[in-house]
């Protein structure tokens, strides 16, 4: 029987999992760390310290402004430098939190002991209030405040739990390496997250390329009930939200703006489960994470474990620094990942690796015309037709970009990926998104 | 740090696909066709090819260098030998030497230079400039070498096609072995559906087409002549007949694909290939051409961009309750 997987569109792009048999290493402390301030969707954060501050690991720094936004905590002690902005991987400088760090001093109140801790008794609203006060955000790269998804709007009855371990991003292995590092710690997140969301089941999908973790995975579930591990045959974008929930349950999300839940499904990243277990159970903040450092020429290809606020470049240093032929820094994975501006750039919440390209692989090649060849169209996993939306979106009409369903696009970059003309149709569908968004936007207020 | 870094935004790789590698996989698919044609027909074959090749190529690059006045030629894409190749399939081998010039001619220059080169054409360019020929020429345009004249070109000996028999001597038709093999007379590269379907073999197997279209084709045409034959026999010929002769091969499988001008989803492909099916028997089967496949595929170009509004890929979740 094979494997189930979703139905519309996909591409299979080379795996290139350089680092799938490499155990978690710890990363090297910074000197200075740098906490941007919006390091999740909605309102950037407000900073809750000076200059000249002493913090230790684990201190608030930041409060969040808004339901949307999340709490920020220092990953390293020392003493607050500056209030500042930085270059982040969007590119754009964004007010941030500069801390220079003297020795490794933990807040008393986090648990760092090897125990497990097995029996969380909570009541539901405690343990999203330490999730909250924790500043879990999904750590997949949407950074979409965890605490907002499991509380999902009345009406919808979530019944299935959808772990998403899929990481079809070729190159990336953060959340492989995980779930072999800490297999139990991640099912115990899970149970908390299935008590908090009231289900019966949860579903782990994985897809086939890491037998090794469906494996260990299958062998600590099996004494627990409801929880399920899913293999899923090899396709990108699989991790997409839509696309794992239609892989797992064979529903389909209706196009915006509905939710996940209105088909009864929450999907948590499977990084974000472990760091809900270290939240309610250790009373951890997030403060690390699993930061994959690959690329073709890197020497030392690695996944580290990364304090937040640590620099790319310090990363790229412990993996062997720059290589010669290096053309291209990505925050995250090459499909959907942001090119950096330098290497000062800070790993933030939503960064699962840093990836290097040379030359030839990151060279776009010169744009043809379109032959209308289709691909595109097979390619895309919205079912869109992106040779239409993104020449709308050269020649500024809205109107056919929101009567072809741009909204709906998830950026996944298959048409781009694909196109024999090598037109940069992502780049007119996001232009065309934007305007759109916009257009909506005033619609709707305008009423 | 020392190196400059590019910025561009995602998606950073790519699967490496060209509009080089596509067409050059066409070419190569249509080689079996290329060989047949000269085992068959001889000498005439191979002038008769060469002739359109080179003038569709020179062309391309005078009309791209001194009227639209372009710095890079798109010769090098390889489109210009395909039309070359496809014109050259649609003759008869004995065709002299300036009727194929000028049917290239305008292949190239009205069929796909005037409206901005590869990728903007409405219609195929090489039907439209067989269709010129056939309308100019008609005479040299239906007198079909017999095979096996190897040396013979334009004093070569002519005879029938089958489906010129059809409805006259339908006793006198070759055996489906002969018309597989492509021992009847015909345009040079059609004859032969062997080579065809290796040529439609390769494309498949590189995933240059998909099989909606040739097959939607074939399957219309041997349903709907497969009712005629039923209905009386004595009169209509029988659907392999059909599928064998003519230029319904070479049609479905390597004009009718042409990416520029078929839909952009396989829903419409098969409505696309419905509608060449079905103009196509109409026309073999009440018109008063034999053949009619080159007019069957120019009309449902014209209704491309309809189809590509008719069939629009499902969107996703739209069907949710």
């Amino acid at each position: 029987m094979s494997s189930r997987t979703f139905s519309t569109g996909g591409i299979h792009p080379d795996a290139k999992k350089l680092t799938s048999a490499k155990a978690i290493e710890p990363a090297l402390l910074p000197e200075q760390a740098v906490f941007p301030l919006s390091q999740h969707i909605g309102a950037p954060s407000v900073p809750c310290v000076n200059k000249g501050d002493k913090v230790l690991v684990g201190t608030l720094i930041a409060k969040p402004a808004g339901q949307m936004s999340a709490c920020i905590h220092s990953s390293v002690s020392g003493t607050v430098a500056r209030i500042d902005s930085v270059t982040d991987s969007s590119g754009q400088r964004r007010p941030a939190i500069f801390i220079d760090v003297e020795g490794d001093e933990w807040e008393p109140s986090i648990d760092r002991s090897d125990s497990l801790v097995v029996n969380v008794n909570m009541a539901k609203d405690v343990i999203i209030d330490r999730i909250r006060d924790a500043g879990i955000v999904g750590m997949g790269g949407a950074c979409f405040p965890t605490h907002v998804k499991l509380c999902p709007p009345s009406g919808c009855k979530i019944d299935t739990l959808i772990i998403n371990a899929v990481e079809c991003e070729p190159y990336l292995t953060a959340d492989h390496s995980l779930m072999l590092d800490s297999p139990d710690q991640i099912i115990v997140g899970i149970r908390i997250l299935m008590k908090t969301l009231d289900v019966e089941s949860a579903v782990i999908g994985i897809e086939e390329n890491k037998a090794d973790a469906i494996e260990l995975l299958r062998g600590k579930v099996r004494m627990v009930s409801g929880i399920e591990v899913m293999p899923l045959a090899m396709k990108y974008p699989q991790g997409g939200e839509k696309q794992l929930i239609e892989a797992v349950t064979g529903r389909r999300v209706p196009p915006p703006p509905a939710l996940p839940a209105s088909v009864g499904c929450v999907v948590v990243n499977v990084g974000t489960a472990f760091a809900v277990y270290e939240a309610v159970a250790k009373n951890k903040p997030l403060i690390e994470r699993v930061v994959t450092v690959t690329g073709d020429s890197v020497s030392n290809p690695c996944n580290l474990k990364v304090r937040l606020g640590t620099s790319v470049g310090r990363l790229i240093d412990q993996a062997g620094g720059l290589p010669q032929d290096t053309s291209k820094i990505i925050a995250g994975g090459p499909m959907m990942g942001r090119p950096l501006l330098g290497t000062d750039v800070p790993v933030v919440k939503g960064t699962s690796g840093v990836l290097i390209l040379s030359g030839k692989l990151a060279a776009r090649k010169e744009e043809r015309n379109c032959i209308r060849c289709a691909k595109c169209v097979e390619a895309c996993p919205m079912g869109l037709e992106p040779y239409k939306i993104a020449t709308a979106g050269e020649l500024g009409n809205w109107n056919v970009a929101e009567e072809s369903w741009v909204m709906s696009c998830i950026e996944c970059g298959c048409c781009q990926s694909t196109c024999p003309s090598r037109r940069p149709l992502l780049d007119w569908v996001r232009l065309a998104k934007n305007n759109v968004g916009r257009i909506i936007r005033e619609r709707q207020s305008g009423k | 740090m020392s190196q400059k870094l590019l910025i561009s935004t995602a998606p950073h790789i790519h699967c490496g696909d060209t509009i080089e590698r596509n067409m050059h996989l066409v070419i190569l698919a249509l080689l079996p066709a290329l060989i047949a044609s000269f085992i068959i027909f001889g000498i005439g074959a191979l002038v008769v090819t060469v002739t359109s090749v080179v003038s569709c190529m020179l062309f391309e690059w005078l009309i791209s260098r001194f009227l639209l006045k372009r710095e890079k030629c798109t010769l090098g894409d390889g489109s210009a030998v395909i039309t070359g190749l496809l014109l050259a399939f649609n003759l008869p081998s004995g065709m002299p030497l300036y009727q194929i010039v000028m049917g290239s001619l305008v292949a190239i220059g009205i069929g796909k230079m005037v409206f901005g080169g590869l990728g903007n054409n409405p219609f195929n360019p090489a039907l439209v400039g067989r269709v010129f020929m056939l309308i100019s020429f008609p005479s040299r345009m239906t007198s079909w070498p017999v095979p096996h004249q190897m040396m013979a070109y334009s004093d070569a000996v002519t005879a029938a096609t089958p489906l010129g028999l059809v409805g006259y001597q339908n006793d006198s038709l070759p055996s489906y072995l002969d018309m597989f093999l492509g021992n009847t007379g015909g345009s040079l590269g059609e004859t032969c559906a062997l080579a065809l379907l290796i040529g439609f073999a390769i494309l498949l197997a590189f995933k240059v087409i998909s099989w909606h279209i040739p097959v939607t084709i074939m399957l219309t045409v041997a349903v709907l002549t497969g009712i005629m034959w039923l209905v009386n026999p004595s009169v209509y010929v029988d659907p392999l007949t059909h599928l064998l002769s003519g230029g319904l091969m070479l049609g479905s499988i390597f004009m009718a694909t042409d990416y520029v001008t078929s839909p952009m989803t396989h829903k419409g492909m098969v409505w696309y290939g419905i509608g060449i099916g079905f103009l196509t028997v109409v026309i073999r089967l009440f018109g008063s051409y034999p053949e009619g496949m080159s007019f069957a595929i120019l009309i449902m170009n014209a209704i491309v961009p309809l189809i590509n509004n008719w069939c629009r890929p499902k969107h996703f979740g739209e069907t949710a309750k």
